[in-house]
């Protein structure tokens, strides 16, 4: 029973650093909250003043589930980085060290990662009053979970990337690499119905496209495959990633 | 015994850290680890603290292996690293705070051992600022305090006071001797400073190349191959004779001045004095450590740091 305390109080400890590192910084606080206004004004009106309405929606409110989950992408697979700069400067020696299993290490950095990102996910949420979508309470909490899970798996994701790389520059490179894709084909910025579809095969090996496609459902009611099979396939996804990051934690 | 390594190697590709070493520690002791950059030193720590993995031997830390009871071990012991590892963008109180979540001291106390450890090292005033804001001294200062919060066993110490002025240097070895007394902790400390394992320590490795040359308390140490200096001035002197006495390790003349290493000299200077006769002038200094690191391994430990130094420059690439 002790054992169990000790863990949890692990967790806590490792997330509640990240949480207040997150807040005293204030480039990032700062960030999470332009990034999000960029995209879903900028972006969201600017193609929407010519493209025409996308399942009887207006192109902005099309694309606002599409841009809450890249905001969380993108924030979630980041976060990362930072765990790589912990290691240079030899933040993480002491958490390491302690008498706790590197899985609630992994857990306590990967919540903190996610509370980061839902931060955003939550300023996201907010500004769907400005543009006018269909957002009821209900909607509201479907999505936040959603998002939640969308957080932890690329949090996971960006955390195994960052637990095996010795620079931040590396970190970039190879991060780039996975997350461009990623979001490309998971159908946030266009309609499914508009890709060729030679390019099918790949959105279906996209993890963050059962994402979307159940943001979409959740908020539009417009879905490709039923709500519990996009929720299942991220589920699996995320526990795998989270099983990798577990190793590669206990590998550092 | 609350330390003991059997055979404890550690190999990084061909060159060899830590060579088949054999230490026993006793319960209360401060125990120093004596040698160059290069040395070993915190890769043995390393391997203690169940940081590192050994590539053969075995070891045990409060009775507990060091490889199949990494999480006891974890348990019974504190650590200061060699380089700092205080959260910089955390308060100290909030370093603290976050490490008696890590170690599991109880809620009960962890308040009161949060003020008991500040104001053993007199940081009270600051303990609610930043760590970076802090000097070197009090970083170094706040990491002792971390270590010793949760009541350990035993202590680790990688060159507590590495890269601090020589004043503030000292005001750490206070606190250290403090720390030791009042927690009654074992404690194993590395150090390439002569006088830092002199000053701290009950008993001293010296270690070279990943191996122990010497092991003894400083005084023995010193008493064994180096003893005291004395310098004579002397018109005609009998070296025959004070050759022979048992006490007198060496004598030569240079420079028309007498120079003995004898044992113990507060002992026996008065005797030494009735047999040389009338004398002009008498200069009497302790051997030091560095004649003890010169007389085993060749080198003054201060050329054998530049060589290490050069060699970590070159392996940190
Ligand atoms: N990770 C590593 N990889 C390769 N060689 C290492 C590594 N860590 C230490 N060494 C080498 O092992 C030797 C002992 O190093 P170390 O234990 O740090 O010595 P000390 O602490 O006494 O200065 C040195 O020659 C050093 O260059
Ligand atoms: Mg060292």
């Amino acid at each position: 029973m002790s054992e169990i305390m000790n863990e949890l109080e692990g967790i806590y400890a490792v997330w509640l650093r990240e949480v207040k590192i997150y807040m005293r910084e204030k480039e990032r606080l700062g960030s999470s909250v332009i990034s999000p206004i960029l995209w879903i004004f900028v972006v969201g009106s600017g193609i929407g003043s010519f493209a025409n309405k996308i399942e009887g929606y207006p192109y902005q409110i099309f694309v606002y589930p599409g841009i809450a989950a890249m905001t969380v992408l993108f924030a979630s697979m980041f976060y990362g980085v930072y765990i790589i700069w912990d290691r240079k400067l030899d933040f993480l020696k002491e958490v390491l060290v302690a008498p706790v299993s590197r899985a609630s290490v992994f857990a306590g950095k990967m919540l903190g990662g996610a509370t980061d990102a839902m931060v955003q996910a939550v300023f996201v949420l907010i500004l769907s009053v400005f543009i006018k979508a269909p957002l009821t309470p209900l909607i509201i909490i479907e999505a936040f979970f959603m998002l939640f899970l969308i957080s932890i798996a690329m949090v996971s994701v960006g955390l195994v990337i960052g637990a095996n790389l010795k620079s931040p520059e590396g970190f970039s490179l190879v991060i780039n690499f996975v997350t461009w894709p990623m979001f490309f084909f998971s159908g946030a910025l266009f309609p499914l119905s508009t890709l060729s579809s030679g390019l099918k095969p790949l959105i279906i090996i996209d993890p963050l496209f059962y994402g979307v496609d159940a943001l979409h459902g959740i908020i539009l009611g417009i879905n490709y495959f039923p709500i519990y099979i996009d929720v299942a396939v991220m589920l699996f996804f995320t526990v795998v990633a989270m099983g990798l990051g577990v190793l590669s934690f206990r590998r550092m | 015994m609350v330390i003991r390594t059997e055979a404890l190697s550690k190999k990084y590709g061909k060159l060899t850290a830590v060579n088949s070493l054999n230490l026993h520690v006793e319960e209360g002791e401060v125990f120093g680890l004596l040698g160059p950059n290069g040395a070993g030193k915190t890769t043995l720590i390393s391997m203690l603290c169940t940081i590192l993995k050994p590539t053969s031997g075995k070891a045990w830390v409060n009775g507990f292996d060091i490889v199949r009871e990494s999480s006891k071990v974890r348990k019974s012991i504190g650590i200061v690293f060699q380089q700092p590892s205080v959260d910089d963008l955390l308060t100290g109180r909030e370093n603290l705070a976050m490490h008696n979540l890590l170690f599991g001291v109880q809620k009960s106390v962890r308040k009161e051992r949060i003020d008991e450890v500040l104001s053993l090292v007199n940081l009270e005033k600051r303990a609610d600022d930043l760590v970076n804001t802090y000097s070197g001294g009090m970083r170094r200062r706040l990491e002792l305090a971390r270590g010793i919060m949760h009541h350990p066993k035993i202590l680790f110490l990688d060159e507590p006071t590495l890269g601090l002025d020589p004043q503030t240097r000292e005001h750490i070895w206070e606190y250290i001797v403090n720390l030791a007394e009042k927690m009654s902790t074992t404690v194993m400390l590395t150090t390439h400073y002569m006088e830092e394992a002199e000053q701290l320590c009950d008993r001293i490795a010296i270690i070279d190349y990943g191996r122990i040359v010497a092991l003894d308390s400083p005084q023995e140490l010193k008493n064994k191959v180096a003893g005291d200096v004395v310098k004579i001035k002397q018109k005609n002197p009998d070296m025959e004779k004070i050759r022979n006495l048992d006490y007198v390790m060496k004598a030569e003349e240079k420079d028309g001045l007498l120079y003995l290493s004898i044992k113990d000299a507060s002992k026996h200077l008065q005797d030494l004095l009735t047999h040389t006769g009338a004398i002009d002038f008498v200069e009497v200094r302790g051997g030091t450590l560095n004649d003890v690191f010169l007389y085993y391994t060749g080198r003054e430990i201060r050329e054998a740091e530049a060589e290490g130094g050069f060699w970590e420059r070159v392996m940190k690439r």
